[in-house]
């Protein structure tokens, strides 16, 4: 069968995989360099029946977003970093009441307005801790179109696997990026559909009492079950509860129901790691210019792998340090100074073999931004 | 059906003071939701934070208790993704005029069919006392000691020059029109708003010098009027109550059906 192959930018073909991943409802405010997600979501929503609402701000968008969520819809919202700042407490709503959405963030230069039309990977630790709070979280990223599709689809798979807002951080150049992409077909990438309580009407539903294996069955608002739903600490029904040891089971919970499930949320790609002396680790738009280098120096004999990551959060700790062990050093690549590092170096037997090459001035992260670093690895000098 | 069917008596006593306003309106709402005759399960109740936002737990709805301020926000998300339930946003002045206040102007531009009835007590009662965007000229409250020099917002005006559709005010002493008021406001098809004063004796009240609850509701009772009425005339310093706007005008929701429509004509090229 021929394929559908289409050409488009990163944030279109995002765009696609949502809405194969079966988003009913959007809700966003405009902001570069993600409103072409907005834009053409407006028109194709409706065509499907799907709703569109551009909202008075990011804040509200984000709330709307896990209201709709709440009635059964595949929800999801996309902003960069002043609109991703906004929607911090809200996102933390989500994490406390366990509601499934997407957050879209193609990150910009910052803080602050920043630089509005330039690539940046400064959000990763905001993504990781920005609503308040101690929390768990998922964060996926990709690097080039056909990962963005399978990326978005998988935010939307986790986010109702586990019930938890998943933010998708994408970055300016891989959202603007023009190139290819092949539309898997239907039923190509598994699609998780939520999962529904069996309880029949008249019989109590306990919509925060945790299954044996930690997931939580759901309940639409407008079905039988009427509960509440708050962001107070709450009990199985979810009443409010100030009682240490509700309050202690709860917090355990959620940190546990990801924390606790890393091995399956880890995605890593790797390319020649096996034969690698020098590991690169990178992520996002900075990992096309890893990746390039590596085949570049590979071509000359240099032993160079690259592990690129696309589970930002929880952080994939033991795929980074059985690859860190491996070789004898390791350079992280990414656009900010050094949220990744930290991490890596964090989990690394050897951290002061771990170094940064990295790129926070606006520009996408050349490959002579990793050379020089790794000339003066190799000791040949700056 | 009684009152108790209404309510989730598994989480009583509430947490509201006695004598507190709060619960009389909850006390209303329910009685027009059973005048209406609307099944529980069609019911979506969704509030902000403050001791009137906590009215939530205790109805035996779906209720959304959510953040501060943007009770309506997620409100927009429910109605707009399931149109055909009900939904009401019972809030705080402080919650809808303050931190919320960009929200209620909106949903009242958009006139998507949601009730938002503001349980507005001129101060802040769950932290405290502090003074709200509602709380008169020269009141006292905790964090205006010498007196509030913010004028505040006239609701019914804010509301329509927003545009809502349905706009009015009733007290907790008339409850009997509350309960008609609330009713009219659930039937209306675009986004109604209910200005509730609601008396809070443990904030405004001392602050204030009302010696009790029942001070305040003589005042609701001596210093309101039915609108346009005789008394107003002579004494401008009346607050008016009763229905100020009742209009009908195109619905949110509705207005997407025929988005989703004129979409689904289209072909993939977008071209009819
Ligand atoms: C973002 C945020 N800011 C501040 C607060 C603290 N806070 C809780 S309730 C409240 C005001 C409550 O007043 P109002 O909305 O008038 O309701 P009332 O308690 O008087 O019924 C405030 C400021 C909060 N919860 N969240
Ligand atoms: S503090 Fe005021 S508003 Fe809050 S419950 Fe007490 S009386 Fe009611």
């Amino acid at each position: 069968m021929k394929k559908n192959v289409l050409f488009l930018q990163g944030n279109e073909a995002c765009v696609e995989a949502a809405l194969y991943a079966g988003l009913d409802f959007f809700a966003g405010y405009p902001i570069t360099p993600s409103t072409e997600v907005a834009e053409l979501l407006s028109y194709r929503l409706p065509r499907k029946g799907g709703k569109f609402i551009q909202m008075e701000d990011e804040l509200s968008s984000m709330c709307a977003i896990i209201g709709a969520s709440l009635t059964g819809k595949k929800t999801m919202t996309a902003t960069s970093g002043p609109g991703f700042s906004l929607m911090q407490e809200a996102l933390g709503f989500g994490v406390m009441t366990e509601t499934p959405c997407v957050v879209l963030n193609v990150q910009r230069g910052g803080p602050s307005t920043g630089l509005p039309t330039s690539g940046s990977q400064g959000d990763i630790m905001q993504a990781r801790w920005g609503t308040h709070g101690e929390h768990a979280i998922i964060a996926l990223t990709a690097s080039n179109n056909q990962d963005v599709f399978a990326m978005t689809v998988e935010a939307f798979n986790l986010s109702e696997t586990f019930r938890s807002p998943v933010v998708l951080l994408l970055d300016e150049v891989v959202g603007h990026t023009r190139e290819k992409l092949i539309l898997p077909e239907p039923g190509e990438i598994n699609v998780v559909e939520r999962l529904k309580t069996s309880v029949p009407e008249g019989t109590d539903y306990h919509p925060y009492l945790p299954r044996e294996d930690g997931r939580l069955p759901m309940s639409d608002f407008g079905h039988v079950h009427r509960y509440n739903v708050t962001g107070l600490a709450h009990d199985m029904w979810g009443f409010p509860s100030t009682n240490p040891e509700v309050v202690y089971e709860l917090m355990r919970h959620l940190v546990d129901k990801i924390q606790g499930h890393t091995h399956e949320i880890s995605m890593t790609k790797e390319f020649h790691v096996d034969e690698a002396e020098i590991l690169l680790v990178s992520y996002g738009a900075s990992a096309r210019t890893a990746l390039h280098v590596v085949e570049d120096r590979r071509q000359r004999g240099e032993k160079l792998g690259l592990l690129e990551l696309q589970t930002l959060w929880p952080f994939p700790d033991e795929i980074v340090k059985k690859r860190c062990a491996a070789v004898e050093c390791v350079i992280v690549v990414e656009m900010n100074m050094g949220q990744i590092l930290h991490e890596v170096k964090r989990v690394s037997d050897n951290p002061e073999k771990v170094f940064l090459a990295n790129r926070i001035d606006g520009s996408f992260i050349a490959p002579a931004d990793i050379l020089n670093i790794l000339r003066i690895i190799q000791g040949k000098g700056a | 059906m009684a009152v108790k069917d209404y309510i989730r008596e598994r989480f009583f006593p509430h947490l509201w003071c006695p004598g507190c306003g709060h619960g009389t309106i909850m006390g209303a709402m329910i009685r027009a939701i059973e005048n209406l005759e609307i099944k529980k399960r069609n019911i979506v109740i969704v509030s902000g934070i403050g001791c009137s936002s906590r009215i939530c737990g205790y109805l035996d709805f779906h209720t959304l208790h959510t953040i501060h301020g943007r009770a309506l926000a997620f409100a927009t998300g429910v109605k707009l993704s399931r149109p055909e339930l009900t939904v009401l946003a019972p809030m705080g002045d402080g919650d809808a005029f303050s931190i919320g206040g960009n929200h209620l102007i909106h949903a009242a531009r958009r006139n998507i069919d949601i009730t938002a009835i503001i349980m507005n007590n001129s101060i802040y009662g769950m932290t405290g006392g502090q003074y709200s965007p509602s709380t008169g000229y020269g009141d006292f409250a905790t964090t205006a000691p010498y007196g509030n020099i913010d004028r505040p917002f006239d609701v019914v005006e804010l509301a329509m020059g927003a545009g809502a559709t349905f706009v009015a005010r009733t007290t907790t002493y008339h409850v009997t029109s509350m309960i008609k008021i609330i009713e009219k406001a659930i039937k209306h098809k675009g986004f109604s708003i209910v200005e509730v004063l609601s008396q809070c004796p443990t904030y405004y009240g001392r602050k204030n010098k009302f010696a009790s609850a029942v001070e305040m509701l003589k005042y609701y009772k001596t210093h309101t009027t039915p609108i346009g009425s005789k008394d107003k005339k002579n004494n401008l310093e009346l607050i008016e109550r009763g229905i100020f706007v009742e209009e009908q005008l195109p619905e949110y929701c509705e207005e997407y059906d025929k988005v989703i429509q004129k979409a689904s004509q289209r072909g993939r090229d977008g071209k009819a």
